[in-house]
């Protein structure tokens, strides 16, 4: 938004444009402050965090949390688990959404609109959470991997994201003088529509990718074998239940023992979160495009 | 006329045939969809019987309304929906206004730079984890060292375990859910606003608008048909507040404010020793009705009263 520099200002748009600054600026310190936070606590040493010496940076700058987090099984278990669900569930993901948005875009499918609102549908209503889980334990997936991948293999708002992409970008004209040449549909797909659209899958992979990297509760509510826990129960179990008996913790004094698993909790929160925050910056702008295009579609 | 139609049947099937390629892509997620999202809508009857682990969804004899009966008389009725109305409400007052702000007094700042930095860090919390997020809560709220409880009792002077306060848990809930999401909220209205005609600004500042006209001359007319839509989507959520952030938050403390539809059909449904699936479906069916009826509500108000609505 440019502004014409020469016109001075009033006094009360300077006064608005020195509040709209200060306003950005606590949201941008709210905001910050809880992360710069937790990342200097998990840096520092259990006393200096417990006695409250803890307040921007770390404090007797010490690794023994993430010590801790790493001699735990646990969090190696859940690590490979999450890995594991987000690469061949994100396969699946994409594989489906873009078998489903790209017939769907074409304007000459007979019957497009009837499985359009098929879809559309189920983003206002659903079965809800017992009718789905009955499904899944009468198709003999409860305590399976594939009760991570195959209930969710499809989110609709990224099939009409994806929809909405090859509508825009895939012109008619090319489709036209593709049929011409006498390419069948599929070769279409794979050799012109898939090298073109490498964006919208990006965007479509990264959404669905971070959903499985944080998903928890189909875990919680399909799996009861400890070995194919993702990460996020292993969280939940040692920040929000107190479940730190597997710690492999070699210290003896009861007090040390506290400070030390409040330590790791910090510890274990920045080493669940890190995969995406280091990725974060440079998939940010893919994710707004992302938001972008979908919206275009509303 | 005959001829017509034959003409026409045999248009249609030329159209099908020459594109059977791509029904064929359809099969898999068309299949995925019916059964996954569709045949879960068909198990809801049971809402309507008593269901037998045995005898399976069709087998199971009818019961009418018992379920809903017994919900509605339970004990629990009234604070389990009291709280889900409240936590909604509560939402949409103050979680909903919240980007729209953020996006307006972005949209006012020159510097490029800076505009990036603040989105870049707005956006992030969108992609932790719930249970994260929880996480942090727990940690930064904790009486013993945690950092935001220390800022309170700093100003009031108290020791308030705010997770332990059923009073609180709305306001931590809701709070929360603004500090992880106006960021990320915030894209579409920004995108709406950069959206507006400039020449409207020009104009404006030729005739000496002050900032604040501005807004709410050009800017808010401007994001108006964006924010009706994402209203009514909203009204259509209403009933869902965040089921797996409250499971999250939820201690034996505070379940008087916190035990909402959701955890409530969970713990009946799910993880209860005996559980009552027909019981449970009843009051989910329950929920996504009321949500169905809002939705439908919100979006015919919004087609009385200007021109933009959902459908």
């Amino acid at each position: 938004m440019e502004e014409n520099r020469l016109v001075r200002e009033t006094g009360m748009d300077r006064a608005f444009t020195w509040f709209n600054y200060l306003f950005i600026g606590l949201v941008t310190v709210s905001v910050l402050y809880p992360l710069i936070y937790v990342i200097s606590a998990s840096f520092s040493s259990p006393e200096a965090l417990m006695s409250g010496k803890v307040w921007l940076l770390p404090v007797e700058f010490g690794l023994e949390g993430y010590k801790a987090v790493f001699r735990n099984s646990e969090v190696w278990i859940g690590f490979g688990n999450s890995l594991f669900y987000m690469a061949a569930g994100t396969a699946v993901n994409v594989v489906l959404t873009v078998a489903a948005a790209y017939p769907l875009s074409r304007k000459d499918l007979r019957g497009r609109g009837v499985v359009t609102l098929l879809f559309a549908f189920t983003m206002i209503f659903s079965g809800g959470m017992i009718p789905t889980y009955l499904l899944v334990r009468d198709l003999g997936l409860l305590d399976s991997r594939l009760a991570m991948i195959v209930p969710t293999a499809i989110n609709v708002f990224n099939v009409f994201v994806a929809m909405a992409f090859f509508r825009q970008n895939i012109p008619d004209e090319l489709l036209d003088s593709a049929k011409i040449d006498g390419s069948s549909n599929f070769r279409f797909l794979i050799s012109i529509v898939l090298p073109n659209s490498s964006a919208v899958i990006a965007v479509v992979a990264l959404f669905y990718a971070v959903d499985h990297w944080n998903s928890f509760f189909e875990a919680l509510l399909y799996l009861s074998d400890e070995n194919k826990y993702p990460l996020q129960i292993f969280l939940r179990e040692i920040l929000l239940m107190n479940n730190t008996d597997m710690m492999d913790m070699d210290l003896v004094a009861e007090q040390k023992r506290m400070y030390m698993s409040e330590l790791l909790k910090y510890s274990l929160i920045i080493t669940a979160t890190l995969p995406l925050m280091i990725l974060y910056p440079f998939i940010q702008r893919y994710f707004v495009k992302g938001v972008m295009i979908g919206s275009l579609k509303g | 006329m005959m001829y017509r139609i034959a003409l026409w049947n045999r248009t249609v099937s030329k159209e099908v045939s020459s594109n059977w390629q791509l029904y064929l892509l359809l099969v898999l997620p068309v299949a995925y969809i019916l059964v996954f999202h569709y045949y879960p809508m068909y198990g809801l009857q049971i809402a309507f019987k008593k269901y037998n682990l045995v005898k399976g969804i069709s087998g199971s004899p009818w019961l009418g309304f018992d379920h809903f009966e017994r919900f509605f008389t339970a004990y629990d009725f009234s604070i389990v929906l009291k709280n889900t109305v409240q936590i909604g409400f509560y939402q949409l007052i103050a979680a909903f206004p919240a980007p729209i702000i953020l996006a307006l007094s972005l949209n006012y700042i020159r510097m490029r730079k800076i505009k990036k930095f603040v989105q870049m860090v707005t956006y992030a919390p969108y992609f932790i984890s719930v249970v994260v997020i929880v996480g942090i809560i727990v940690q930064l709220l904790s009486p013993q060292g945690g950092i935001i409880h220390h800022f309170i009792k700093l100003f009031t002077g108290q020791s308030i375990n705010m997770m332990a306060e059923p009073a609180y848990f709305k306001t931590v809930y809701v709070l929360s859910g603004i500090w992880q999401t106006v960021g990320w909220g915030s894209i579409i209205y920004i995108a709406a606003l950069t959206a507006v005609d400039p020449s409207l600004h020009e104009a404006a500042v030729m005739d000496g608008a002050s900032k604040l006209r501005r807004i709410r001359h050009i800017d808010i007319p401007g994001i108006l048909p964006t924010t009706v839509i994402l209203f009514i989507l909203e009204i259509g959520k209403f009933m869902n507040v965040g089921f797996q952030k409250i499971l999250l938050m939820q201690n034996s403390l505070n379940t008087r404010a916190s035990e909402v539809i959701d955890t409530y059909v969970y713990k009946v449904g799910i993880i209860s020793g005996l559980p009552d699936f027909s019981y449970a479906t009843a009051i989910g069916l329950f929920k996504s009705v009321i949500g169905l009826i809002l939705i439908f509500a919100a979006n015919q108000i919004a087609r009385k009263v200007n021109d933009t609505s959902l459908w």
